[in-house]
């Protein structure tokens, strides 16, 4: 029995220590922040393109089916109700408050997370990052500082992209093929979703994005330096994203109804 | 005026609050070791080690696999930090530094990683150009004859548009090589730079190390395996083994020595107190022993 205590005990000081070191190093990554929009704009600018950019197809084909199996979902019901004008609407909120910055957040971090991880991770495995702290270069500052902004930036965007393609999506199945009014489907969207309801939806991208970006660059820096160490820290990457995610969204929504 | 005010500014840069460079502490001896500890659970890599390097020699880290000398290395340029004793690089206590002062005592030492360490993401221009687009303000056009001089040296000037990735393992060496040397350091650390080069490259790099350290007056510190090649080279070579220098002098001296372990690692020898195997049960009884299946 006292084995097992001392199983937990020692479990719950070292989680508090990892915590702990999350913290720090989530504070490292802010306070080398603003420097960069000065000094190094462009490697921002290039981490946004490698995070966003790339990411942009996966994001756009997944939003596009979402949107389209959403519409199709309410049109099927609502139209046991005969509200298939409402349609637009509940994809439109569905889209705008959760399934954007989720799934939008979800698959960043299958997509941008992951590679974010593996390319720091092996680069602390090949010794380029302690080849940096030779040369007196802080690799926090020079590596994990852009790319950290970078998936901060990229994130909201996406979730964006996200949303709009979500509703072309929702409008073909809705419009094209239910044959709903198309100025019922659009009016009814435009007068029933607020700003307050995007702001919740920006400020959810916004979170996570911090949130995946983080993970990542923490997981990558933190690999043990072997090719089994890289894998596992990629695979914790998107388990621990998922997780994290869908525990703020709770949160978020909580706050804000 | 404005060119004294600039000379005034230069000459703080370079004193930088360390002295380092102050006249006052200017000893024959460059790094000393002093009752060095350290462990990596459960075993102990040093055991109060003492080992002294001098100011503008070739000094040669050699000793059998495990024994610590990467290490070594990384503890002198405090990657790792001694768990007991001291390491004074210039008289200073290297741990005692703040990160600034740290990153400033490392635009010292310019380090070939015994796997080249290059930046994957960057052309070999631009790996060779990287400390001093970080820590200069040189215009591009004086940066590009820095580095196309550096990477001549090597004899990889017509590979500076190339990608790490493009490279072969010896030539990502000799680029590394480039870089550790672009800053001007006044001590070069090389972690095994003899492995994987073919004999051309060896014999290079080689007469490189060499006419660097006598031309440009640094000091070189050299770890390897490669015994023949290192006493071509190194001034002083240390000999490590159990965590301490088992022995210590010039290369002809190290393979005259009468110690058992010296002559058994200088010559090549699969008996003497190294064992070439690590601790295992009998061969027979582990073969066919049915316990271990």
């Amino acid at each position: 029995m006292n084995r097992v205590f001392q199983d937990i005990y020692e479990n719950a000081v070292e989680f508090a220590r990892t915590f702990g070191a999350f913290q720090l190093f989530f504070l490292r990554l802010i306070r080398h922040s603003p420097g960069m929009f000065v000094g190094r704009f462009n490697v921002i600018v290039m981490q946004v393109y490698n995070a966003g950019a790339l990411s942009l197809v996966i994001v756009m084909v997944c939003g596009f089916f979402v949107g389209a199996v959403l519409a199709l979902q309410a049109y099927s019901n609502m139209a046991r109700f005969n509200a298939e004008d409402w349609t637009g609407v509940a994809a439109a909120f569905a889209l705008v408050k959760e399934l954007g910055p989720v799934m939008t957040a979800i698959l960043f971090a299958g997509r941008a997370g992951t590679a974010l991880t593996s390319e720091i991770g092996l680069m602390k495995a090949t010794d380029q990052l302690s080849a940096m702290e030779m040369m007196a270069v802080n690799p926090v500052k020079r590596v994990l500082v852009p790319r950290f902004l970078g998936g901060v930036i990229a994130m909201p965007l996406l979730a964006a992209v996200f949303s709009a393609i979500g509703m072309f999506g929702a409008h073909l199945v809705g419009v094209e093929l239910f044959q709903v009014d198309v100025g019922s489907f659009w009016q009814q969207i435009q007068l029933t979703v607020r700003m307050q309801d995007v702001n919740e939806g920006i400020i959810k991208s916004v979170v996570f994005g911090i949130a995946a970006s983080l993970i990542a660059v923490w997981e990558g820096y933190n690999t043990v330096p072997t090719a089994e160490g890289v894998g596992r820290a990629t695979t914790r990457t998107v388990v621990i994203t998922a997780i994290t995610i869908l525990v703020f969204d709770f949160m978020i929504t909580a706050a804000m109804i | 005026m404005l060119i004294g005010f600039q000379g005034l500014l230069l000459f703080c840069a370079a004193t930088d609050g360390l002295g380092f460079q102050s006249l006052g502490d200017y000893s024959e001896n460059l790094i000393e070791i002093r009752d060095l500890k350290y462990s990596r659970e459960p075993r102990p890599i040093f055991e109060n080690l003492n080992l002294t390097i001098r100011r503008g020699e070739i000094t040669a880290i050699m000793g059998p696999s495990g024994t610590g000398k990467t290490t070594l290395l990384r503890l002198i340029t405090r990657q790792l930090i001694p768990q007991q004793g001291a390491i004074y690089v210039d008289g200073v206590d290297i741990a005692t530094l703040t990160q600034a002062q740290l990153y400033t005592m490392r635009q010292r030492f310019g380090m070939l990683f015994q796997n080249g360490a290059l930046l994957t993401d960057l052309s070999v221009f631009e790996n060779v150009a990287f400390p001093l687009r970080e820590h200069t303000a040189l215009t591009n056009r004086l940066i590009r004859h820095i580095v196309l001089t550096k990477l001549h040296a090597v004899g990889l000037r017509g590979a500076a548009d190339m990608m790490p990735s493009e490279l072969s393992g010896g030539m990502a060496r000799r680029v590394a090589l480039a870089r550790a040397m672009v800053m001007d350091p006044d001590i070069l650390i090389y972690d095994e730079p003899f492995v994987g080069l073919d004999p051309i490259s060896m014999g290079v790099i080689v007469r490189l190390v060499r006419r660097m350290n006598d031309a440009l007056g640094i000091t070189s510190i050299i770890v390897s395996h490669d015994v023949e090649e290192v006493a071509t080279v190194a001034d002083r070579s240390f000999l490590l083994s159990d965590g301490k220098v088992a022995a210590s002098g010039r290369p002809e001296e190290l393979r005259t020595a009468n110690s058992e372990l010296v002559r058994q690692f200088m010559h090549g020898m699969a008996d003497g107190p190294v064992a070439f195997h690590y601790d295992a049960p009998g061969y027979a009884e582990q073969l066919l022993g049915r316990d271990t299946e």
